[in-house]
């Protein structure tokens, strides 16, 4: 009886013959990733800026952009991840992971900081290799699998911590070989009139535009898209959907290392309990800028909107003096917002004739 | 990292069958899905293989594409017997599968799509980069070369009805040279008008040379096309046959199972409310 069904359904050869009307420019435009992520940084702009008269100073310009750009960079590859198809639940603590290896191999050992920079970076990321190789190996829900590491990471943090140093942060490193050269890479700040630059804010830009050329315009960035958008066709093809998702990992794991630099070789001591939650910031600032929850669409532009946009809302409530309480309001409202308007977007997308 | 497969590299003698399954049979634990089937494909024509729901089907794809490896019998392309044991290997012996909905990713533009897996790169190292022009030139090309007519290569895959996206999966297949096309039931769930373009663009392969493998569960469509019929019928072989040695009414009383046809005629003509809205829709319900 079933071998009668396809011939009985009348209804999908209406749209046989008819053919797709030319995009519009603005349909055009309508279709990028980034579109709600702008027009939403535009609002979040012209608010505070009525809302808050120091916001417009060119001084606030450069700490808006610096708090963007602690954010901006962990939303990058995690932007590229949710475009895989995967989550990255353990992203925030893993900051704080690389910032304590560096610092307490450097100290333990009395090395050069660069050895525990390097070592750090050896460290975290086999943190991503684990998450990636778990993740195909065990074929459970990344969500699941990150969940785990956050844990066991944060639990690590903690107890490795006190074990070594006997508190919950580490030794000052500040007087050690090499100390001085790292943070010019990973924690100076130009002085340009009255805007204060901070280096994460080359850092930033400069993986986002990496991002991008890798995601338009090379292989690898066409096997993310097919990876997230449906990996078992990408499979069939001959994509390597594996390794593709391992290598996202660690990517995250390599923005995890330069963002626990950065914490390291800013304030000297790292406090073994921080980064937990921030994780949610990064996933809201892909999201916000585009990315879908299901993978297969985004942009890495789309991230670094989303970053800003958050770094606008932190600061700008400060300089509008406001209780900082509300933060997480307009942080949560702007995520549904920006959710709804992707959801749409992707109905548009996927409609079939 | 891909090879580019060449249509006719090393041309087998005329009469030797690009695939050849002999006997071949699968089973899952202990659930025996195929047992004792034999298929021959040819170049530029196109053998089906029938089958209602459960009949082995999707078995038999998965071994030709070379998802699962045969547990028995032999398959040999181009007269020499391989056992593949990934997808990859097929794709690389010439034998290019399109399934059935796991042919695309929608969200992606079309020449996106296109090139999944085998894109095409310029520049070197770092800068080595995707042929962005000549990858939306060639999907044009190569669609406009089978007859496929695409406004915006730009569009998502996702935008184009069922029948267009199974024709641009073809075309990858012939643009990439595939010397064999496995079709998985590529007109199951479309309507009578899209099942005609899809047959006419698998009719433009094989004009194009390839041997295809139709794979349906409806004999109409297939005998509009097809050279070889091949039936399954529970895991098994139920018959096989030439074009010339059969006629369309057996071919669906064959595949239906005579009696089993006899009773659904018989019960459908007790009932003419039922058969009323059905009759114009359904040609398989007049045979």
């Amino acid at each position: 009886m079933t071998g009668l069904a396809p011939l009985l359904d009348p209804g999908a050869a209406a749209g046989a013959d008819e053919r797709l009307s030319p995009r519009s420019a603005a349909r055009r435009l309508l279709g990028r990733p980034e579109l709600g992520a702008v027009v939403g940084a535009v609002a979040v702009f012209v608010f505070f800026a009525v809302a808050a008269d120091p916001f417009l100073h060119w001084s606030s310009f450069g700490t808006v952009l610096y708090a963007s750009s602690t954010i901006g960079i962990m939303a990058v590859p995690v932007a590229l991840l949710m475009i895989g198809g995967e989550f990255d639940l353990s992203a925030g603590v893993m900051v704080t992971s690389s910032a304590l290896i560096s610092s307490m191999f450097s100290y333990q050992m009395t090395a050069d900081t660069w050895v525990g920079v390097g070592v750090s970076l050896l460290v975290t990321l086999a943190f991503g290799a684990f998450n990636g190789i778990m993740l195909v190996r065990t074929k459970l829900p990344s969500f699941i699998i990150t969940l785990g590491t956050f844990l066991m990471l944060t639990g690590l943090n903690l107890g490795l911590t006190k074990l070594i140093s006997g508190t919950v942060a580490t030794k000052s490193i500040g007087d050690m070989e090499g100390f001085p050269a790292a943070r010019d890479v990973f924690a100076s700040h130009w002085t340009i009139g009255s805007v204060d630059l901070q280096v994460t804010i080359a850092w930033w830009l400069g993986l986002v535009a990496v991002a991008t050329w890798v995601l338009l315009r090379t292989r690898a960035g066409n096997w993310i898209f097919a990876a997230g958008g449906n990996a078992e066709a990408a499979r069939a093809v001959g994509v390597p959907v594996a390794r593709t998702k391992v290598g996202l990992y660690m990517a995250v794991a390599f923005c995890a290392w330069i963002s626990g630099q950065h914490l390291l070789f800013s304030f000297d001591v790292v406090q073994s309990g921080e980064g937990v939650g921030n994780e949610f910031l990064y996933i809201i600032a892909a999201v916000i800028g585009g990315c879908l929850m299901t993978g297969g669409y985004g942009s890495a532009i789309g991230s670094a909107v989303g970053a800003f946009i958050f770094g606008m809302t932190s600061k700008g409530i400060v300089y509008a003096q406001w209780n900082p309480d509300w933060f997480k309001f307009f942080l949560g409202a702007m995520l549904l917002l920006a959710t709804l308007l992707n959801a749409w977007v992707r109905r548009r997308a996927e409609a079939t004739a | 990292m891909t090879t580019p497969h060449t249509l006719g590299k090393d041309a087998p003698q005329p009469g030797t069958p690009l695939v050849a399954l002999t006997g071949v049979a699968k089973s899952y634990g202990n659930v025996r899905a195929l047992r004792g089937v034999s298929l021959e494909v040819h170049a530029g024509q196109i053998t089906c293989v029938l089958g209602d729901n459960g009949a082995g089907k999707s078995t038999l794809i998965k071994i030709i594409a070379g998802l699962h490896p045969h547990d028995a019998g032999t398959y040999a392309v181009d007269g020499e017997e391989v056992r593949h044991s990934s997808p990859r290997q097929a794709l690389d012996r010439g034998i290019a599968t399109v399934y059935q909905d796991l042919a695309v990713v929608p969200l992606m533009p079309v020449w996106r799509n296109f090139f999944l897996g085998s894109e095409p790169t310029k520049g070197r190292g770092p800068l080595r980069r995707l042929d962005v022009a000549a990858m939306r030139a060639t999907t044009r090309e190569a669609l406009a070369r089978m007859g496929i007519d695409l406004r915006d290569v730009d569009q998502p895959i996702g935008t184009l009805s069922g029948g267009e996206r199974q024709c641009v999966a073809i075309a990858r297949a012939v643009h990439f040279g595939a010397k064999v096309l496995v079709l998985d039931e590529p007109t199951a769930a479309l309507g009578v008008k899209q099942s005609g373009m899809v047959l006419k663009y698998v009719a433009a392969a094989r004009d194009a040379g390839l041997g295809v493998v139709l794979i349906t569960h409806n004999p109409h469509h297939a005998y509009l096309v097809g050279d070889r019929f091949v039936l399954l019928k529970r895991g098994t072989m139920s018959g096989s046959h030439l074009k010339e040695a059969i006629t369309l009414d057996a071919l669906t009383r064959e595949m239906a199972g005579g009696s089993e046809l006899d009773e659904l005629t018989h019960e459908l003509s007790r009932t003419p409310a039922v058969t009323e809205p059905a009759d114009g829709a359904d040609p398989e319900t007049r045979a």
